[in-house]
């Protein structure tokens, strides 16, 4: 009769441990069906423009070939997966970099008049020159080529997020001050309880458009001056002729760049409950 | 229309069970003089020359007049946003602005603004515990506990405290910020048009709202609006402004009983306050379409 019993209990705990693979289903994101056909779609129009030779596509890969080359040559490849890691680490570096910086500086900013008197002026001559215009003062300057790639990187989110904060600050909303005031909160209390929320939605827009910018310029710097990441294998396609490593280089950027953003996306959803919940 | 009215006043005659509040001991504004002038070195815009008022505690003053009248300004004065060129401002004997003072905000006069001001990255609860929160008057506990308490009492706000503000209708935050303010015990109420931007029916259910928080909890009410009709109907005394410079051109008293129905709006006493009203705005109303100005009372 125990025996019995427990048997039942551990049949129940077996069934509860298997996953109904319906539930299971259920938990992952709902797939965007029109997204994969509009990517299947693209794939078979490529396929034929080649097979076809249409004009400008002699010379190009078909998707079939760049596949093949990226399975035999590139999938178990540790060097390709290096150039994710090069480029990676690049971008991360330059990114949080520039926030760490970039947020207080257009806080003081935003803040201080004197501060802002002194200082802005600099950076809207700095602000200007394209982060690639930095690249031979930067190698000049900086010990090793990994330092100057970060800091060109850097150069690329830093204006955009001292920018976007700085407004930020000049616009918030004076009742939100006066209320606070009139509640009885410390100018301390302001700062953090108001002036810091108040800038997390332009901290997120510095961001979106900080992590496409990082990308951008660390591609083309990898290109210029290093000799790891996947900007640098994709110039290396090109220099040895072999497109279907430009694709692949291409495609991977492409890859990595939409798995960025979806991290940037998923930190501005938890800076801002106020802004998902709607 | 008539049916419409006779449910509302249904409604309103079960509230107004609950009898008047007493009139509090505390919240006697003096206005004394007051004139206020922008860039007194330069340009010299007079936005209040010398403005008096006297609002005894507990009394719902209203304040009407066109926009640039001075309204707004008269506001900020109180609330400590802005000082004064000439005159002073006391509440109950203290002195709150006069020409040499700093301005100083406080927690015992707090403004409901016209464009709302609730913190969207705070919940409705975190909101309305905010004040006595960063005065450190309450523990969390407590303050959680009372402004649940005042959510639920103000037409059952109490359900959406979990909520972000943008979450809500203009006239469900518009009666959190009311709450906001009461948690504080305000000795003054200050309301800068806060029904502006609203229909006719939210706006009628937003009055019945704002006079039974009146008749539960009474303070010292000053209430902005450039709606003639709405300040006599909720007010019990209505100051009209003229503009350019800001002056108090007149001051009516309004002896409608309370609680205020919907269908007073009909009576002979209030239509004669209405034409009384009208015939001293109409020479202000006029100056001020001449100058080309869209909105006037």
């Amino acid at each position: 009769m125990l025996k019995e019993g427990a048997m039942k209990a551990v049949e129940a705990s077996v069934n509860n441990s298997v996953v109904d693979p319906l539930k299971w289903h259920r938990r992952l994101p709902k797939l965007n069906w029109r997204g994969g056909f509009a990517v299947g779609a693209f794939l078979i129009a490529w396929h034929f423009l080649v097979l076809l030779k249409a004009p400008g596509f002699k010379e190009i890969s078909s998707p079939v070939e760049v596949l093949q080359t990226f399975i035999n040559q590139y999938l178990g490849n540790p060097n390709y997966w290096n150039s994710w890691v090069a480029s990676f680490k690049r971008v991360i570096y330059g990114f949080v970099l520039a926030q760490v910086l970039g947020i207080p500086l257009g806080l003081l900013l935003g803040t201080r008049d004197t501060f802002h008197k002194l200082v802005y002026p600099v950076i809207e001559i700095l602000r200007p020159i394209p982060p690639l215009a930095w690249v031979p003062i930067s190698i000049l300057f900086w010990p090793t080529t990994e330092l100057s790639i970060i800091f060109i990187t850097f150069i690329g989110a830093f204006f955009i997020i001292v920018i976007n904060v700085h407004d930020a600050v000049r616009n918030i909303k004076k009742e939100h001050y006066w209320l606070a005031l009139s509640l009885g909160a410390s100018s301390g209390q302001v700062f953090r309880r108001i002036m810091v929320p108040s800038v997390i939605p332009s901290i997120a827009v510095g961001m979106t458009l900080g992590i496409a910018v990082t990308w951008n310029v660390v591609i083309a710097a990898e290109m210029i001056a290093s000799d790891s990441g996947l900007g640098r294998l994709t110039w290396e396609g090109y220099v040895s002729h072999t497109v279907p490593v430009v694709i692949i280089g291409m495609i991977s950027i492409g890859l990595a760049g939409y798995l960025s953003t979806i991290v940037v996306d998923y930190a501005e959803k938890k800076m801002m409950p106020w802004r998902t919940t709607r | 229309m008539t049916a419409k009215l006779h449910v509302l006043s249904s409604e309103t005659n079960g509230e107004s069970q609950a009898a008047m509040a007493p009139r509090p001991k505390e919240g006697h504004l003096s206005i004394e003089n007051v004139s206020k002038t922008y860039d007194p070195e330069g340009a010299r815009v007079v936005a209040l020359h010398n403005c008096s008022v006297e609002i005894a505690p507990g009394d719902f003053l209203a304040i009407v007049g066109p926009s640039g009248c001075g309204k707004s300004t008269l506001m900020n004065i109180i609330a400590g946003f802005d000082n004064v060129t000439e005159g002073r401002v006391l509440l109950d004997g203290q002195l709150l602005a006069t020409p040499t003072s700093p301005p100083k905000p406080g927690s015992d006069r707090v403004v409901v603004f016209q464009n709302g001001a609730l913190f969207p990255w705070k919940t409705v609860l975190e909101n309305v515990m905010y004040g006595p929160l960063v005065q450190h008057k309450m523990t969390r506990a407590e303050a959680e506990e009372r402004a649940m308490d005042l959510l639920a009492k103000c037409g059952g706000l109490d359900k959406v405290a979990a909520s972000y503000p943008p979450q809500l209708s203009s006239g469900m935050q518009r009666r959190v910020e009311i709450v906001r303010a009461l948690i504080n015990e305000p000795k003054i109420l200050l309301l800068d048009e806060p029904f502006r931007a609203m229909d006719t029916v939210s706006k009628t259910t937003m009055h019945q709202h704002l006079l039974q928080m009146y008749r539960t909890c009474r303070k010292t009410i000053v209430f902005i609006t450039h709606d003639l009709e709405e300040a006599i109907y909720l007010a019990d005394k209505v100051i009209v402004m003229t503009s350019r410079p800001g002056t108090i051109k007149s001051t009516i008293i309004v002896n409608l009983p309370r609680p205020r129905t919907p269908e007073m709006m009909l009576s002979t006493d209030y239509l004669a306050l209405k034409a009384q009203a009208i015939a001293s705005v109409h020479e202000e109303a006029k100056k001020a379409f001449e100058r080309g100005e869209r909105e006037h009372a």
